[in-house]
């Protein structure tokens, strides 16, 4: 049980797949104008994460090694579609705000890559703690930048006003701020981790 | 090694079916939900199913737009109408747009678009500004003329730094009014309506005049 904490954190600190890894950019940059929608696509990435993690280790010892990456292929894009399905069910305004960047974790270097190094090499339990750890880490990551851009380009939080709008920078909301405060962030993530 | 894959693939096959099964009605409803709720800002109350009574109208060459005739007893109280632009800033602009029976703007509701947000998504609001008659199109009477930017002479001002998606939007009022009039057109003859099934043959419509944009 220790060993799993270890790992669940690890995702999130030590390893965490944004300010460290610097892993599955694309949809960090492009879905955190606002931070719902930085929160809801981490939870999405991270459901895909706990259960292609879960299944691959399950199936480690079945498929042969020739055949793995497309067999990964097929388990994470099936668990893409049906949150893809799920969410055009329950919250269409959700989905239709995130478009295209949900069926995209598919080829989220991310999801593949815990994948092949640590699921096809360690037990159900553990791979589970490492989607979950990673998961949470792109989660807490995502809305933690989608938070600061919208308060800055918007002056809100989870569409709390904080100060008015016409104070706050549209460059923020779009991509340049993205890049800005990406940087800033793996910045201040690389100082508090080095004391 | 193609058996083991095989049989990845056809246990996955199976559960998405269950899954698309399970989800295809909420989906459909959520749909069918936001069509209505858009049909209902732009008409005025009625008593009716528009989207039962729903008819493509033939636009200029190859191209069609879905009408929902609004109305209260017999009587046709107003048309929704779904219009597009292909000519934006980025992307499809899709509107639903409401017309009384004399040719004005009752209220739009943008159904989709890609435009710049904090510029050209402010399309979601600039044009119902009542307290600016000059950017507003609420109430505009369009058998007047059609509506165009004022930088190209029109009387309708664009959204400040965002005149093409201003254009864009105005495009599509401007076909959607060319649809209505068809519509009224046909209602006084009284031509009878072909009912065609939701959405269909929109789409193609859609595809082909996206194909001719990318030439």
């Amino acid at each position: 049980m220790n060993n799993n904490l270890k790992v669940l954190i690890n995702g999130v600190i030590k390893e965490n797949p944004i300010f460290v890894l610097l892993l599955g950019m694309c949809p960090t940059l492009a879905t955190t104008s606002s931070a719902i929608n930085g929160m809801s696509m981490g939870l999405a990435t991270m459901f895909v994460l706990i259960c292609s993690n879960m299944v691959i280790s399950m199936l480690k010892n079945v498929i042969p090694d020739m055949v793995r990456i497309p067999a990964y292929i097929v388990v994470i894009a099936t668990f893409v579609t049906i949150i893809e399905m799920v969410m055009k069910a329950y919250v269409p305004a959700l989905a239709d705000s995130l478009g295209i960047f949900i069926p995209l974790i598919v080829v989220n270097c991310i999801v593949l890559g815990r994948a092949e190094a640590f699921a096809s090499k360690n037990g159900v339990f553990a791979s589970i703690f490492d989607g979950a750890g990673m998961g949470l880490g792109f989660t807490l990551s995502l809305t933690v930048l989608g938070a600061l851009r919208e308060l800055m380009g918007t002056g809100r939080i989870f569409s709390i006003n904080i100060y008015p709008e016409q104070y706050g920078s549209l460059l923020f909301v779009l991509a340049p701020g993205a890049f800005i405060v990406l940087g800033y962030l793996i910045s201040i993530f690389n100082k508090l981790q080095h004391k | 090694m193609f058996l083991s894959l095989a049989i990845i693939c056809l246990t996955v096959a199976v559960l998405l079916s269950q899954v698309n099964k399970m989800t295809a009605k909420p989906i459909a409803e959520a749909r069918a939900m936001k069509l209505q709720n858009a049909i209902g800002e732009v008409v005025p109350a009625f008593d009716n199913d528009p989207v039962a009574e729903a008819y493509s109208m033939p636009v200029g060459t190859g191209d069609s737009l879905l009408v929902y005739p609004a109305k209260m007893g017999d009587k046709v109280v107003g048309y929704a109408l779904n219009s597009s632009s292909n000519n934006g800033f980025s992307g499809e602009i899709q509107i639903m747009v409401g017309f009384d029976m004399e040719d004005r703007i009752i209220n739009y509701a943008v159904l989709q678009h890609a435009e710049t947000p904090g510029l050209g998504s402010k399309m979601t609001e600039w044009f119902k500004n009542q307290e600016k008659p000059s950017q507003s199109v609420i109430g505009r009477d369009l058998s007047q003329g059609t509506l165009t930017v004022s930088k190209d002479g029109g009387n309708v001002d664009a959204i400040t730094a965002s005149t093409i998606t201003s254009r864009a939007f105005l495009e599509a009022i401007n076909k959607a009014y060319l649809a209505y009039s068809g519509s009224k057109e046909d209602a006084h003859s009284g031509t009878t309506e072909k009912k065609i099934t939701e959405s269909s043959s929109d789409k193609s419509g859609r595809i082909k005049e996206e194909e001719k944009n990318n030439e």
